[in-house]
């Protein structure tokens, strides 16, 4: 059974999520890539902030 | 008029709902059926890959929808196509979420088949011309 760390599952939902965002919502390559990179980082991003906001209120 | 120019861009004759279910049916078919095989490749990599990883961290495949939840999860997992059908029909994945990492799983196979839809209605745009090849 493949049991990832939190973090490591949001890198790969992000990572794969991203991929199909980029090729599927813009229509040249050079687009795509840059509005994939663009989701992996707000997804990733989103997920740290929301992370330490919980934490902070949790405190 | 702008329709018809678009139209004439798709430049194919056939069944023009194929893609839509060719993409539906198998990740990345439907762009493989319009020669787009980088798209297609990478498409079906991340699809693909997201299933797997849901299976093998032992997530949930919805077999039936007995609440609102397990009927919206069943929509999702329906998004998979062949690959739900496959699932069911080798045992994979998990009938309850018993461990963390199952429900990350559930969530992948879900996240999945809806990712499948939306890269099957992206090859019908390109089909029917209402995005550029």
């Amino acid at each position: 059974m493949f049991s990832p760390s939190h973090f490591t599952a949001v890198l790969l939902f992000s990572l794969c999520a991203s991929v199909v965002f980029g090729i599927t919502q813009r229509e040249t390559p050079r687009r795509m890539v840059r509005y994939g990179a663009y989701c992996f980082v707000l997804f990733v991003g989103s997920v740290i902030v929301l992370s330490w906001v919980m934490y902070l209120i949790a405190k | 008029m702008a329709a018809n120019e678009n139209k004439n861009t798709s430049g194919e004759q056939g069944f023009i709902y194929l893609p839509l279910i060719a993409g539906w049916l198998v990740p990345g078919a439907g762009h493989f059926l319009l020669r787009k095989w980088g798209r297609g490749a990478l498409l079906a990599l991340a699809i693909l890959g997201m299933f797997s990883l849901g299976i093998a961290m032992q997530g949930e495949v919805y077999t039936s929808g007995s609440d609102i939840l397990h009927i919206l999860g069943l929509a999702g997992d329906l998004g998979n196509g062949l690959l739900y059908i496959a699932s069911r029909v080798l045992g994979l994945g998990a009938t309850a979420v018993q461990v963390t990492t199952a429900d990350y799983g559930t969530r992948f196979i879900v996240v999945a088949g809806l990712l499948n839809v939306i890269a099957a209605v992206d090859a019908h745009n390109m089909r029917t011309g209402r995005k550029p090849l």
